[in-house]
């Protein structure tokens, strides 16, 4: 991915150039700019991605959102395996493994604690970045609150956590694939397409470049 | 500025600091240093988190005392039949790679053995580096630091193999399998280490770098 070096500001102060940005891992200071179609602008000491947009990035990110919405609900609800061994048969759902922990007393923190991290926080993501960006896609000010949800979008950012699940089915398809034999439900291939569309939003989307439209469209 | 750099005479970075400004951590703005709240994405402003370091150490003891149990309790219940087994995580693993599933039973002792202990680590000396300048050049920490953030999450995959098996393999009289207290602890302890990984200011990495002038 072609880079561009951004513009350090001088030892002595420099006449202002465009906004003062500052790496948030390393605290270097820059001189903010829009880096050229398809570039990123790394910081030059720690590498760190400070500015990365992408044309028409907030409609496309929305429009992910929404299909990110679409399949949790299917793919939670819908069959997602089921095993057969000598007659007998199970089904389980997406919801189901989020309640296995439901039968003893102190696990069902568990239960919740999974349903969140595989379901409810993404789904909840897809919903404050639709909440955030729609306005700002149609060109019109934000909503009331954007801020906050914006900031708990990126708060949530790392428990949200469906592609470590789907790595965990792959781990227990192997356990009992000796046990019994395994039927895949329509679920199971909606969840795998999930995980597909959360990391394409991912890549999409440039925080610099939202907190920039949210500060500039603001209502006065 | 820019001929400057196409000359291949980069001039030193400058962090905000040293212009009397302090970063917002979330959106990159900066402003006059004393500001208590980022305007434009409402975030708390701090210089550098002085106090991050006891936190790192509060969630990453937390972590730790909470992963014991999680190594000394069973993780799985299997019953098939009138026979039960009680699986702890080296002991599943073992199992796996008895019957022939190595590749798996490696998956589950890096994301439930090696990752948090090997996390464990270097959040420790993460922290204890920051007052020990010299022992390791920034640019390696950092690198160590990104790889302990982006890594820690994928340790719960063996909480979500037992939610799975928990709730497929439930047939009658025949087999069914159910999570044992391991799997609470284990989950706690993931929960915390990333905690501890959150709390850690990168950027008192880069306070002791300051000579620094790029290539």
């Amino acid at each position: 991915m072609p880079t561009s070096d951004p513009s350090p500001v001088a030892q002595t102060s420099d006449p202002p150039a465009g906004e003062l940005i500052a790496c948030p891992q390393c605290d270097a200071l820059y001189h903010a700019f829009e880096p050229g179609p398809g570039e990123r602008l790394l910081c030059r000491r720690c590498h760190h991605v400070l500015i990365a947009p992408r044309t028409g990035a907030f409609i496309r990110t929305i429009a992910l959102a929404i299909t990110i919405m679409v399949l949790m609900l299917g793919a939670t609800f819908f069959p997602f395996l089921r095993i057969n061994t000598s007659g007998l048969s199970n089904a389980a759902s997406v919801f189901d493994a989020a309640l296995a922990f439901l039968d003893g007393g102190w696990m069902i923190a568990l239960s919740f604690a999974v349903a969140s991290l595989i379901v409810l926080i993404p789904v909840l993501r897809a919903m404050l970045v639709v909440y955030t960006l729609a306005p700002l896609a149609m060109g019109r000010a934000p909503l009331p609150g954007a801020r906050t949800a914006f900031r708990w979008s990126e708060d949530l950012r790392p428990w949200s956590m469906a592609e470590i699940f789907v790595i965990g089915v792959a781990v227990a398809l192997v356990k009992v694939s000796d046990l019994a034999k395994v039927e895949y439900g329509p679920a199971f291939w909606m969840f795998a397409a999930l995980v597909i569309v959360i990391v394409l939003q991912e890549g999409l989307m440039c925080r610099w470049t939202i907190w920039k439209a949210l500060e500039t469209n603001r209502p006065s | 500025m820019d001929h400057m750099e196409s000359a291949g005479n980069k001039p030193p970075l400058v962090t905000a600091r040293d212009e009397g400004l302090v970063a917002c951590t979330r959106c990159t703005r900066v402003w006059p240093i004393g500001t208590q709240t980022c305007a434009r994405c409402g975030t708390d402003l701090v210089s550098r988190d002085t106090r991050s370091l006891q936190r790192v150490w509060a969630y990453l003891a937390v972590g730790i005392i909470c992963y014991i149990p999680a190594n000394l309790y069973p993780m799985l219940r299997t019953r098939v039949l009138f026979s039960t087994s009680e699986d702890t995580i080296i002991e599943g693993a073992i199992e796996l790679a008895t019957h022939g599933a190595l590749g798996i039973a490696i998956v589950i002792l890096v994301a439930s053995v090696l990752i948090p202990v090997g996390k464990f680590v270097a959040i420790g000396w993460l922290a204890v580096s920051v007052s020990r300048p010299g022992s390791m050049e920034p640019h390696k920490r950092h690198k160590l630091y990104e790889l302990v953030e982006f890594i820690g999450r994928w340790s719960m995959i063996d909480v979500f193999v037992v939610a799975i098996l928990s709730a497929l393999v439930q047939l009658n009289f025949a087999a069914s399998i159910n999570p044992g207290p391991a799997a609470f602890t284990f989950a706690l302890s993931v929960i915390f280490t990333m905690l501890a990984a959150q709390s850690f200011d990168p950027r008192m990495i880069w306070d002791q770098d300051r000579d620094y002038t790029p290539a």
